[in-house]
């Protein structure tokens, strides 16, 4: 608690605090924004959102060990989880869409916890990460430091994010998925194979999951149980923001984002994932309170 | 034989079977122990669940507690060893329904995924509290005290844990008889509807959640002390599986039912056993596919299978 | 002729639509008063605001000279206010006697009710209000198996059930085959003449509101129209422009 003081004697600590926040944030803001996608069109949640942002990551640092630089290993992350989303989604997901969101919980739920074990079994239990060996801009003294593969890793999230608001604004198949999320069947009897649709939401999702991850592996770092954290993020940033909201999945990013590393800080590390966690119970008993005083339910 | 005495010819078959269970298969006495739990576990997550239709991932929570509050009274409490587990167990539940009757009425005015996705949190938020406080042992967890009668424990809580699932099934099925069970029916069905009728819905919510709490409570000390070493994330807290569990037992067997649970239970257990004992190394990833086999092909459990076979023998619709 | 309900100057927007303009009505204790206005009139959302389903933006609305516009949903319920729903609404999964068994009046509940058995007269009575509506045969099945017509009348039972004040009618003959109608207004009259229950119906069969109501209110967008009885409704101007067509 001591921490707090510490804090205010030393402003820059706070700035680090908040910029290391703000830079990480745009990662989760991103994930965030795939979870929102499948939610929105799909009517289902993704539990297993973490899982592929994980595996994202484990395709950068298997592809670093073969000397494939981590920056460029990104892209090949999206493409390989677009690929697996596909898959995943003409195996298993197509049966979850048209059901209650309950089976489409529990479902994912399952499948993450098959790709957890999956991935310990394959890649081992211990915490991996990349090395983009590109140094550190400093600024005060010293005090204040800004890794540059962070500075990149969010400049990145922003533009994968701006690349996918623009290809569901503009491109043929983007307007086809919007058309579904506002109403399947309409879309159906206007001739768009919602199939098709959903399998490329959901690879879309699993590709902006794997590039997410492969930024993780570069500015943090992978093992095979971050999944979990992930989702519960993206689901509370969702929450936050709203499911048709880009610049509040942005801000609600940034936010989760300080206020971990503030957590972190004041409470001491071992708690910053506890506070997390019940920084998302907080969030929807507060909004569920909200929308009772105006007699509606978070539906 | 009228229907009412074949159920009491049934519990009377499986009240004999128990009881010697432990001297016909010593051996298993900690696996068959481990049955009881789950059978519990599946019984109080279908209170909520499947009968009120508010899913709960994150129910280990009171588990936890109810096994944390029994280890520190047996560790600081100074009684002697059978006075200190009763006295912890009773402690335990006291606790875990205080925790429900007060995070209740905010938890329960989640609606659906809200509700399973924010227990989800707490039982996770619960696992890395747990692993961080050094007066439970915090990552390294805990041991409690070595029961005195060396190669007994087993047997002992064996019997604990029999009792407890039974006095669980018991008490269930009382409930379910009352307007209670008429009540977290019509609040599955239709809360709206229940509201609009003048039903106590936030009562009903509360308690359901509340008698889940006590006998979760009650039912972790036992297991602490049965398997002799209590870790945060993997026996207390164990979300994951456990807390997964619950939900799948309850599936398996058939949501909203009595017995439902108690066969979802006795299947899922046994099928974990035998991954656990022929595809070590690879029994997790089993179970993660088992739960996607069960969800996306067999939702309606067992119960719901032989309702659409059997329709007047098994189908709801009578009034109990 | 004490007045039961009295909704004065209700108004109600939904972002930029005006649902209800100062519409104020009133039903006087064991009278059966209609609703009547063509789609879109405010309607249903009069009867929401009444049962508290949103609150309103400005007005009064006071059942036996209390304010129930800061009440919740349940809290009015319990006060003797019952309404059924246009679309219909009754517990699927449990039959149409433990439908009935769950609607008894829920004020005098205590904590410990909640864990008491069903006397026999509860049962009785049940059986009785499901003989009334025609369904005493069906009292084992599961309501969801039952047709849509049957489920109006069990949610009618159902609400007669819960021993209600007032009980407001959402559409209680839409969709109920023609023939079956004429039992519909039957019940809901005995319902009136016999327990004393008061009721507010909205209808779109005229020849249903015409029978079964003593005071008739129109509305037509948000607004109130016109008011009076069954005879001077009719042959209101305006009301014929607005909804009922020329003769």
């Amino acid at each position: 608690m001591s921490n707090i003081t510490l804090l205010f004697d030393t402003p820059v600590l706070a700035l680090q605090l908040l910029a290391d926040g703000i830079l990480v944030g745009a990662i989760f803001a991103l994930v965030a924004y795939g979870m929102a996608l499948v939610w929105g069109v799909m009517k289902m949640i993704n539990i297993a959102q973490g899982e592929l942002v994980m595996l994202g990551g484990y395709v950068v640092i298997e592809l670093a060990k073969v000397g494939l630089h981590p920056l460029a290993g990104v892209p090949v992350a999206a493409v390989v989880l677009f690929v697996f989303g596909w898959i995943l989604y003409r195996l298993v997901i197509f049966r979850v869409v048209d059901r209650d969101l309950f089976i489409s919980l529990l479902a994912t739920f399952g499948l993450s916890i098959l790709i957890q074990q999956l991935a310990n079994g394959i890649f081992g239990s211990d915490v991996q990460s990349v090395d983009a060996s590109l140094g550190t801009l400093l600024f005060f003294g010293g005090m204040l430091t800004l890794a540059k593969v962070k500075l990149i890793a969010f400049a990145a999230a922003l533009v994968v994010g701006s690349v996918l608001f623009a290809f569901l604004r503009y491109s043929r198949l983007g307007q086809a998925i919007r058309a579904t999320a506002q109403d399947a069947r309409a879309a159906r009897v206007l001739g768009i194979d919602t199939g098709r649709v959903y399998a490329a939401t959901f690879a879309i999702n699993a590709a902006i999951c794997g590039a997410a991850g492969g930024l993780v592996a570069m500015t943090w770092i992978i093992h095979p149980y971050l999944g979990l954290t992930y989702t519960l993020r993206s689901f509370m940033i969702v929450i936050a923001a709203g499911l048709g909201n880009v610049a509040g999945v942005l801000g609600a990013g940034a936010g989760l984002g300080v206020a971990e590393n503030l957590a972190g800080f004041v409470f001491g590390t071992e708690y910053q994932t506890a506070c997390v966690f019940l920084l998302l119970v907080a969030i929807l008993v507060a909004r569920s309170t909200l929308l009772r005083r105006g007699r509606r339910y978070l539906q | 034989m009228s229907p009412r005495a074949r159920t009491a010819a049934l519990c009377g078959a499986i009240l004999a079977v128990a009881l010697a269970a432990p001297w016909i298969a010593p051996a298993i006495v900690v696996q068959m122990a481990f049955l009881w739990l789950m059978i519990l576990f599946a019984l109080t997550w279908d209170v909520c669940g499947g009968q009120m239709g508010y899913n709960s991932f994150g129910n280990v929570v009171f588990f936890g507690i109810g096994m944390y509050v029994c280890a520190v009274i047996q560790r600081d409490a100074g009684l002697g060893y059978f006075t200190a587990v009763f006295a912890g167990m009773g402690a335990g539940a006291v606790a875990c329904t205080a925790f429900a009757a007060l995070l209740g009425p905010a938890m329960l005015g989640l609606r659906g995924p809200y509700f399973a996705i924010g227990t989800l949190g707490l039982g996770v938020a619960a696992a890395d509290l747990a692993a961080a406080t050094e007066y439970i042992g915090a990552g390294s967890g805990m041991a409690p005290p070595v029961y005195p009668g060396g190669a007994g424990s087993a047997r002992f809580y064996y019997y604990v844990l029999m009792a407890l699932a039974m006095l669980a099934w018991l008490v269930l099925r009382w409930l379910y008889s009352r307007r209670f069970g008429l009540a977290v029916n019509a609040i599955r069905d239709d809360e709206d509807k229940a509201e609009a009728m003048g039903l106590h819905t936030t009562r009903y919510k509360a308690v359901a959640w509340c008698v889940a709490a006590f006998f979760l409570g009650l039912a972790g000390g036992p297991t602490g002390n049965l398997v002799g070493f209590i870790d945060p994330r993997e026996l207390a807290f164990a979300g994951p599986t456990f807390g997964v569990w619950m939900v799948l037992m309850a599936m398996l067997g058939g949501r909203g039912t009595i017995w439902g649970p108690v066969i979802g239970a006795a299947i899922f257990h046994v099928t974990q056993e035998l991954f656990w004992t022929y595809l070590l190394g690879w029994q997790r990833v089993a179970m993660g596919l088992l739960i996607v086999l069960i969800v996306l092909f067999f939702p309606k459990g067992v119960m719901g299978w032989l309702a659409e076979r059997w329709p007047r023998r098994f189908a709801r619709g009578a009034v109990r | 002729m004490s007045v039961l309900l009295e909704v004065s100057g209700v108004r109600k927007a939904f972002g930029g639509v005006v649902a209800n303009d100062d519409v104020s009505i009133e039903v006087t204790a064991g009278a059966i008063v209609g609703l009547i206005g063509p789609n879109g009139s405010g309607k249903t959302t009069l009867f929401n605001s009444i049962v508290g389903y949103h609150p309103i933006d400005a007005g009064s609305i006071r059942f036996e000279g209390r304010e129930l516009s800061r009440l919740r949903v349940p809290e009015i319920a319990r006060l003797g206010l019952v309404r059924t729903f246009q679309q219909t609404r009754v517990y699927g999964e449990m039959s149409a006697l433990s439908n009935m068994l769950i609607s008894i009046p829920a004020a005098r509940a205590g904590f410990a009710s909640m864990f008491a058995g069903f006397a026999r007269e509860t049962v009785e009575r049940a059986e009785a209000l499901l003989e009334f509506v025609g369904l005493a045969e069906k009292r084992h099945l599961l309501a969801g198996d039952l047709s849509f017509g049957q489920q109006k009348l069990l949610e009618l039972a159902m609400a007669l059930m819960a021993e209600p004040r007032l009980l407001l009618l959402d559409e209680p003959t839409a969709g109920i085959n023609p023939t079956l109608i004429n039992g519909v207004i039957e019940r809901l009259r005995r319902a009136n003449a016999e327990m004393g229950v008061t009721l507010l119906v909205i209808e779109h069969n005229m020849r249903v509101m015409m029978g079964l109501a003593q005071r008739i209110y129109c509305l037509a967008h948000g607004q109130l129209l016109a008011q009076g009885t069954p005879a001077e409704i009719m042959n209101d101007a305006r009301v014929i422009d607005a909804y009922l067509g020329a003769h």
